[in-house]
């Protein structure tokens, strides 16, 4: 029976209320009296030695208020890498500054050289327009493979060449993987583009910062996954602001997708310059700005070989990837295409061996970094894209072949340094067969070949690591900053509660699915309890969203934390019953003494505690409030099985999708129907990436679509209504919820789906075509079928 | 955006006068227009709206049987009023941009801009539409002159279009994938005298007339009859959405799917 409230129910979101009323409260909605605004000027040439900047006669326009350039800088620190890789030699990856305002180089289209404070947003604008750079173009370094030649110019002047690292993992195994594949009965190689993508949120990039010079504190408004971090990396890294005197504050943030997790340029600068002219100062990206400003997703080039034996068991699997990081090390940069990409190259598959080699490669384009998945996305591409191929060379069905290579016992210690907790991959794809009809495809493929179009099946499945830590681990593997995190539980006198989470809510529902928790431990109703987020004044600390990790980590820390207060209620209710506390039950919002009708309501136990009149005040503390910082055992591991289906016009080469079904084991679920759209949005921008996105740059390294008019969102009438299903419940075995996390799901689990769908289409069409790299437009599908 | 005047008049009379300024310009739905001058890409001193002249707004009948429509006229009201008499046209100005472009968007303005993807252009050639101006009148085939370049001279208004309507028509577009204008786009007109093909969206020297498959048509109007017709990919549009090889196929496909529709 679907439950009505707490744990399991479909909770309308409440936060949408004001979302879809137009009363959300987000970055550009703060106006701080007396601001002035920002205007950047950014390089429009992808590489070149600034050789002056005269300010003169833009300082004379209207308005300004001053002019900021590099050499404002010189003394600053830099933007920080959060995650330092080590190489396959064992040498630390080599690590270029970032500075907040360019310093003697521009390395991107978009490096913004100057800034100009101004009384209006025009004003700066038109100030801008008047600053003269002489700027000495350089040769642009773009594609990954010519960046890494002999000779190459360098990105960065100081370094000894383009690569950032070669990662090797594990290094240890590389000779037995190499034997393996020299040895196998088959084997499938693959080479593949992980396309770049923008993310795209639909609220730009926005900065606010005010200076209070009586008390010497800062306050940052900014549109940002996680205000603790930012404050942690602004502030002791770049302009040395103590955390007591800076207030980072992300209010309502309109959608992330891990790229507003990072520390950005415009945030140090609205901050320092703040503080320098003594005057609030307000930065809004316009969306051409977003594209050549805001960290990009993906971008990897892959060689993948899968090795069978003579039975179709894999063997073994060696990847060789080369990975964009652009211009600069963006926040997290380097750990995408490591240890969120190589832990994930396992899949669900029991692969005795695997050798992933990653050469990070610096060039002159937007920097890379975590988009939607973040690695695993890469990982379960290449991966699920090669088993099929594979079941096509060997003519087997594409399911079996996954089937027979399940991993089936759990736990399950991967060659890839990464233990599975739990999960039931048979259970999933059953489900998936099921609710995706399979029974019934021939029939549909039937029914469209009779209109003349062709139909593909594609199946995958996908396993993410989500939640990353424990703390002590991920610091061994290079991670710069603890995994933790953090809620603060407290209850208000009249038995009200608000819940201070270190995760921040950019678009999961945590206002409703949160409280759903809180109220199901008490036996209180939702509505007593709220969340507030996304406010370092108000917060203790925490680490923000991402990697899907908001429910598993946080939850569980909000958990902890209300054990903590359950804990603390029961002396209370003890007390007031002349009970034991042993004797104390908590039920329905009630304390009641075991085996009596002695009874004391949750509000009177939180009234008691902040009227202590009537009170063990010799035993423990007036007030009801707990903080609990929680650090997980391990990662968490949701997994799934999804289905595709296209048509494809053989004369046009477009595809449409006709259905898609996904399966998920997310673990336990707290509220269904939140996960539903958490996994809609996801599979939107997994076909968005396999159909229509692509970040492309031309040899001098324009972005050459950075606009709408030519960078391809997905639409509503671009995807299917989908077929959800995540009943198939393994539940974690190692945080008090038992939830695994489903935010990046769709987008990890979709693009090989698509992809395997259409060579599946083609293939039905008597087309000899194996592979089509992302996006699958309709050109590329003409040009595949007609090569 | 940087700072200009504006003015909004009511007659066509006042809006030539006021266009004589210099760097004057016309404004219409303002759909290019204002996001262009938004992005600093166009500077006028001046800008003129159309949009308060009652005279260049509606859709009439005239008295031989041709659909007259007013240059200040929006594609929703094209797509509504068009659909009886000329409901290839209508159903075209159905499918422009989204609804809100269909609201502001003109005739007129969409004309005079003459984007190599844009919809109207492709009816109006492919019509054998005339272009009424406030000083002469311009035949579709001396109108079009190539990429955003038409037969207007400086500060001349279109103030209505007039289409004869075909006996039948179709009109086929294949979406560019983000904008979603025409990746390629074709008009199928059979008029009594002959059948007339016009293509947008496809070619670097804009909208044209498919001559080739226009004389294959006026033999036999059906999907066969073009079937092996195939124009140069030497002066197609080659970009990041298609080569010039997959624009040329396109040419075909949907000129074979315009005369199946129209019937």
């Amino acid at each position: 029976m679907p439950k009505d409230s707490g744990i399991g129910a479909s909770s309308k979101r409440r936060e949408d209320v004001r979302f879809l009323t137009g009363t959300g409260n987000y970055t550009d909605d703060i106006n701080v009296h007396g601001q002035a605004y920002v205007h950047f000027l950014r390089s429009d040439v992808a590489h070149g030695r600034i050789n002056g900047i005269n300010t003169d006669a833009a300082a004379a326009m209207p308005g300004v208020v001053r002019i900021f350039t590099g050499a404002d800088f010189e003394g600053v620190g830099g933007l920080p890498c959060g995650w330092q890789v080590t190489d396959k030699h064992g040498e630390p990856m080599q690590e270029p500054p970032h500075p907040v305002l360019a310093q003697g180089k521009v390395r991107h289209v978009g490096d913004p050289i100057a800034a100009v404070v101004a009384d209006s947003a025009e004003q700066a604008r038109d100030a801008a327009e008047a600053i003269e750079v002489d700027i000495e173009d350089l040769p642009a370094v773009i594609d990954m493979k010519a960046a890494l030649a002999d000779g190459a110019t360098k990105v960065h002047d100081d370094l000894t060449s383009n690569l950032c690292y070669d990662w090797g993992f594990v290094e240890e195994n590389k000779a037995a993987v190499d034997e393996a594949i020299a040895n196998a009965a088959h084997v499938t190689t693959l080479e593949l583009v992980n396309n770049r993508l923008v993310a795209n949120p639909m609220e730009p990039r926005v900065a606010v910062a005010d200076y209070n010079r009586a008390n010497d504190e800062s306050t940052l408004y900014t549109t940002s996954q996680n205000p603790h971090v930012i404050r942690l990396l602004m502030g002791a890294f770049v302009l040395g602001i103590p955390e007591h005197k800076l207030r980072v504050v992300a209010p309502d943030v309109g959608g992330g997708f891990g790229t507003k997790i990072f520390h950005y340029a415009e945030e140090a600068f609205c901050t320092f310059a703040a503080r320098a002219i003594n005057r609030p100062v307000k930065w809004t990206s316009s969306r051409s700005e977003a594209f050549i400003s805001d960290a990009q997703g993906r971008d990897h080039v892959t060689r993948i070989e899968l090795a069978l034996d003579a039975d179709n068991n894999f063997t073994a699997i060696r990847t060789e990837t080369h990975a964009n990081m652009g211009a600069y090390l963006s926040t997290f940069a380097s750990s995408v295409p490591t240890w969120l990409h190589g832990t994930l190259m396992a899949g669900n598959y029991k692969t005795p061996l695997i050798y992933v080699n990653v050469k990070a490669v610096f060039t002159n384009t937007v920097p890379v970094d975590a988009y939607r998945g973040a690695g695993r996305p890469e990982a379960t591409f290449q991966l699920e894209r090669v088993i099929d191929k594979a079941a096509r060379e060997l003519g087997v069905d594409p399911i079996a072949l996954r089937r027979q290579n399940f991993i089936t016992e759990f736990p399950y210690a991967t060659p890839v340094a990464v233990e599975y907790d739990t999960g039931n991959y048979v259970a999933t794809m059953d489900k998936l067969e099921e609710v995706a009809d399979l029974s019934g495809f021939a029939a549909r493929r039937a029914a469209s070949e009779a209109k003349g179009m062709l139909r593909g099946l594609g199946v995958n499945c996908y396993i993410e690591a989500c939640g990353i830590a424990p703390s002590n681990l991920v610091g061994q593997l290079g991670a710069r900053a603890g995994l933790y995190d953090v809620a603060t539980v407290r209850v208000n006198a009249t038995g009200s509660i608000s819940v201070m989470t270190g995760a921040h809510s950019h678009g999961q529902g945590h206002e409703t699915a949160f409280p759903q928790v809180v109220a199901d431990m008490l036996g209180i109703d939702e509505s007593m309890v709220n969340i507030v987020h996304g406010d370092t004044a108000k917060i203790p600390h925490g680490m923000g969203t991402y990697g899907s990790r908001s429910l598993a980590v946080c939850g569980s820390a909000m958990v902890r934390a209300t054990e903590k207060i359950i804990n603390k209620a029961k002396k209370i209710a003890a007390h007031l019953m002349e009970a034991s506390e042993a004797d104390i039950e908590l039920k329905d919002g009630q304390f009641s003494v075991a085996g009596t009708d002695k009874s004391v309501a949750w509000g009177d136990v939180c009234l008691a505690a902040y009227v202590p009149h009537n009170y063990p005040l010799e035993d423990i503390e007036p007030g009801l409030e707990e903080t609990a910082f929680y650090d997980p055992a391990n990662f968490t591991y949701p997994a799934g099985a999804y289905a595709c289906e296209v048509e494809v016009d053989p004369e046009t080469g477009k595809v449409s999708i006709e259905r898609f079904s996904a399966a998920d084991d997310f673990g336990n679920i707290i509220n269904p129907m939140i996960v539903d759209g958490q996994v809609h949005g996801g599979l939107a921008q997994g076909i968005g990436q396999a159909l229509l996105e692509h970040a492309i740059y031309d040899e001098s390294g324009q972005l050459l679509n950075a606009s709408y008019m030519d960078y391809a969102m997905p639409r509503a009438d671009d995807v299917p209504f989908y077929e959800v299903d995540h009943s198939c419940q393994t539940p974690c075995t190692h945080n008090p919820l038992g939830v695994k996390g489903c935010g990046e799901a769709g987008a990890i689990g979709s693009p090989p789906a698509v992809v395997n769908a259409v060579i599946d289409a083609l293939q039905s069409g008597g087309k000899n075509v194996t592979h089509i790299d992302m996006p699958v437009s309709p050109s590329r599908v003409w040009a595949a079928m007609n090569g | 955006m940087y700072n200009f005047e504006f003015e909004k008049p009511s007659t066509i009379a006042d809006a030539v006068a006021a266009l004589g300024s210099e760097d004057a310009q016309a404004l219409g739905g303002g759909q290019t227009l204002i996001p262009t001058m938004k992005q600093r890409l166009a500077s006028p001193a001046k800008l003129v709206s159309l949009s308060g002249i009652a005279e260049m707004k509606g859709v009439c009948v005239e008295d031989d049987g041709s659909l007259a429509i007013g240059g200040g006229t929006t594609h929703a009201t094209v797509a509504s009023e068009a659909a009886g008499t000329f409901p290839a046209l209508a159903n075209l100005a159905s499918h422009i941009g989204d609804p809100a472009v269909r609201n502001r968007g003109t005739i007129g303005g969409s004309l005079a801009n003459n984007d190599p993807s844009a919809c109207y252009p492709a009816a109006a050639l492919g019509s054998g539409a005339t272009i009424r101006t406030n000083a002469r009148e311009i035949a579709a085939d001396d109108y079009f002159q190539g990429m955003f370049t038409t037969a207007l001279d400086e500060g001349e208004i279109i103030t209505s279009v007039r289409f004869p309507v075909p006996q039948a028509a179709n009109y086929q577009k294949f979406l560019q994938p983000a904008s979603r204008f025409a990746l390629v786009g074709v008009f199928v007109a059979r008029f009594a005298d002959g059948v007339r093909v016009a293509v947008t969206g496809a070619s670097e020297d804009g909208v044209f007339r498919w001559s080739e498959a226009e004389q294959a048509l006026s033999g036999s109007f059906s999907a066969d009859a073009v079937s092996g017709l195939s124009v140069d990919p030497g002066g197609m549009i080659g970009d990041l959405h298609g080569t010039k090889e997959y624009r040329a196929h396109l040419v075909g496909v949907m000129t074979r799917r315009a005369v199946a529709a129209a019937g």
